[in-house]
């Protein structure tokens, strides 16, 4: 285990039920790094994403064997709960999910969850969170509005301003510009590359462009195997195993 | 084969079950206006009488003169169906939270089922149960001359109104965006933070609706009630107390008096207040329909 490795996968083994879904992973994620997780759909990248903060846990028939170690301690081992492992692991889905609170109640709803009852403080966390991911001025004046009225980037942004009000260690992105237009995108992108400075970011993504773009480590699942991981530069321009070349070549997807 | 005429045919049919819908509880409720004002302008009693005053003695014939205050069958009604209510709904809610969040499994496979058997046993059937095994029950538990009372007819209309409740409940909460959920999860909340801040607000406009369904068959369930509640048309003493509600002092009484008498005129006037208050239910489970609908958006 490397000095700086914030997660580690060792000899993970996941199932659905009967169907194999990880098979014998091993991998490192450093802190203050974007890893990015590529791969054809069902090769087993958002599952891996979501052993990291036991998400697959509501899914029915899911066993996990292995270690997966936060910090070097094991979450599903050791005596830390779900809920705990979340509020330090945070996560951002696919599809933008603000609840249908106003924008401020989505912001303070973690703090709030966390006993967190005074106004003032409220405020504050709703402020700098919002000015974290850079939506403050846009909505300063609306906080008090629904978030279900926000266009998909907005709702996306607020998600994450929601995600970081709790000041996770990791942020879990599950492909989160998939549902999105190309600027909201970018918006994102930019945003994920300005908050790898305090958390450590692990993103899914379909798209090999966004992982070149913005990631510092690159990961290739296929088929519920870790084919290929390493520093992205070196993965898009000289990838080791075959199926990984002919994978970001485009040959298959 | 198209044929043209078969097309026509078909569509007028349709028409006029469509049209009939609508034909029907209109000429329902004129009918009812026109019979139960007869008490008004035949027998010129006043509605701050029949609305305020509690004594009623109407006359079974066609000279009139009677009294004819309803406050004690009116308050009656509100009572026995509040105190149903009260009971029914936290049990239909936590049946409805335990079916489809905790236990979804085995709620879909056996409560579900389950709670769909409870809507179907017909109400004369409740009253019998209620008759032979609540009121008896009632009386020696709490040392009562008889256990017919008030809490009695809740008691009955509670269970009548659980399944109601519970389905509509049901359905409101499993319509929540598993999405939501996940993002509470995700953000570290337990089950039950999950459950009661985001899942129960986001279903609350169609949890309420089934609540006013649940209200609106409790207050038009007379015969279960007749039987239990005791019948006596004064206000109840308590909830061990007897007294009479609008539904079943029309249950009670329509066959034994004369058409067009003074007492028959004031039966029409209570069924016709009946008939507004169904239609204040509707009006208000639309109401919250459209403000629900205008917060989402």
């Amino acid at each position: 285990m490397s000095e700086n490795s914030k997660f580690t996968a060792r000899n993970l083994n996941l199932y659905y039920g009967d169907f194999h879904a990880l098979k014998n992973i091993n991998f490192e994620i450093e802190a203050n790094k974007i890893t990015a997780l590529i791969g054809p759909s069902g090769c087993g990248k958002s599952t891996f994403l979501k052993t990291l903060n036991r998400m697959n846990d509501f899914v029915e028939g899911c066993k996990i064997e292995g270690d997966v170690l936060l910090d070097g301690k094991d979450i599903y081992k050791t005596d830390m709960s779900a809920i705990e492992l979340r509020q330090r692991v945070g996560m951002v889905f696919q599809q933008p999910n603000p609840f249908p609170k106003s924008i401020y109640e989505n912001v303070a709803y973690g703090p709030r969850i966390r006993g967190i009852k005074k106004k003032s403080e409220l405020d504050e966390i709703v402020e700098t969170s919002l000015r974290e991911v850079g939506i403050w001025d846009e909505f300063k004046d609306r906080l008090h509005k629904s978030a279900l009225g926000l266009s998909g980037g907005q709702q996306q942004r607020l998600c994450i301003a929601r995600t970081v009000a709790v000041h996770p260690e990791v942020v879990l992105m599950d492909e989160p510009t998939s549902a999105l237009d190309p600027i909201s995108t970018m918006k994102i992108e930019d945003l994920a590359v300005e908050m790898k400075k305090k958390y450590t970011i692990v993103i899914v993504t379909h798209n090999m462009q966004q992982a070149n773009r913005i990631s510092d480590t690159t990961a290739f699942f296929l088929l519920g195997e870790l084919i290929e991981t390493g520093a992205t530069k070196d993965l898009f321009l000289n990838p080791k195993n075959k199926k990984t070349e002919e994978y970001i070549t485009g040959r298959f997807g | 084969m198209y044929s043209r005429g078969k097309e026509k045919t078909w569509k007028f049919f349709v028409m006029f079950c469509g049209l009939l819908m609508i034909a029907l509880p209109i000429a329902i409720g004129v009918f009812l206006a026109i019979k139960g004002n007869a008490l008004f302008y035949h027998y010129h009693h006043t509605l701050w009488e029949f609305l305020f005053t509690t004594t009623w003695k109407l006359k079974d014939d066609l000279t009139g003169g009677g009294q004819g205050g309803a406050a004690v069958f009116i308050v009656g009604s509100l009572i026995v169906c509040g105190l149903a209510l009260l009971i029914a709904v936290p049990f239909s809610l936590a049946a409805a939270i335990f079916m489809t969040e905790i236990a979804p499994k085995t709620g879909n496979r056996i409560l579900r089922p389950a709670v769909e058997i409870f809507v179907g046993i017909p109400s004369v059937v409740y009253g019998w149960i209620g008759m032979t095994v609540l009121v008896p029950a009632l009386q020696s538990l709490f040392h009562l001359k008889t256990g017919r009372s008030v809490l009695a007819g809740g008691i009955v209309l509670a269970i009548m109104i659980f399944p109601s409740i519970t389905t509509v409940a049901a359905d409101a909460i499993r319509a929540v965006p598993v999405s939501a959920r996940m993002a509470a999860y995700g953000l570290g909340a337990t089950r039950w933070q999950v459950i009661h801040q985001i899942v129960m607000p986001a279903a609350k406009t169609s949890v309420l609706t089934g609540v006013i369904l649940g209200l609106a068959r409790a207050f038009g369930e007379a015969l279960a009630v007749a039987m239990v509640i005791g019948k006596t048309p004064a206000f109840p003493k308590g909830i061990f107390g007897q007294t009479a509600t609008m539904t079943t002092v029309i249950a009670s009484r329509m066959a034994e008096l004369m058409e067009g008498s003074e007492a028959k005129a004031g039966l029409w006037t209570i069924a016709f207040v009946l008939y507004l208050i169904s239609l204040l239910f509707i009006f208000l489970i639309h109401l919250i329909a459209a403000k629900g609908a205008k917060k989402e958006s």
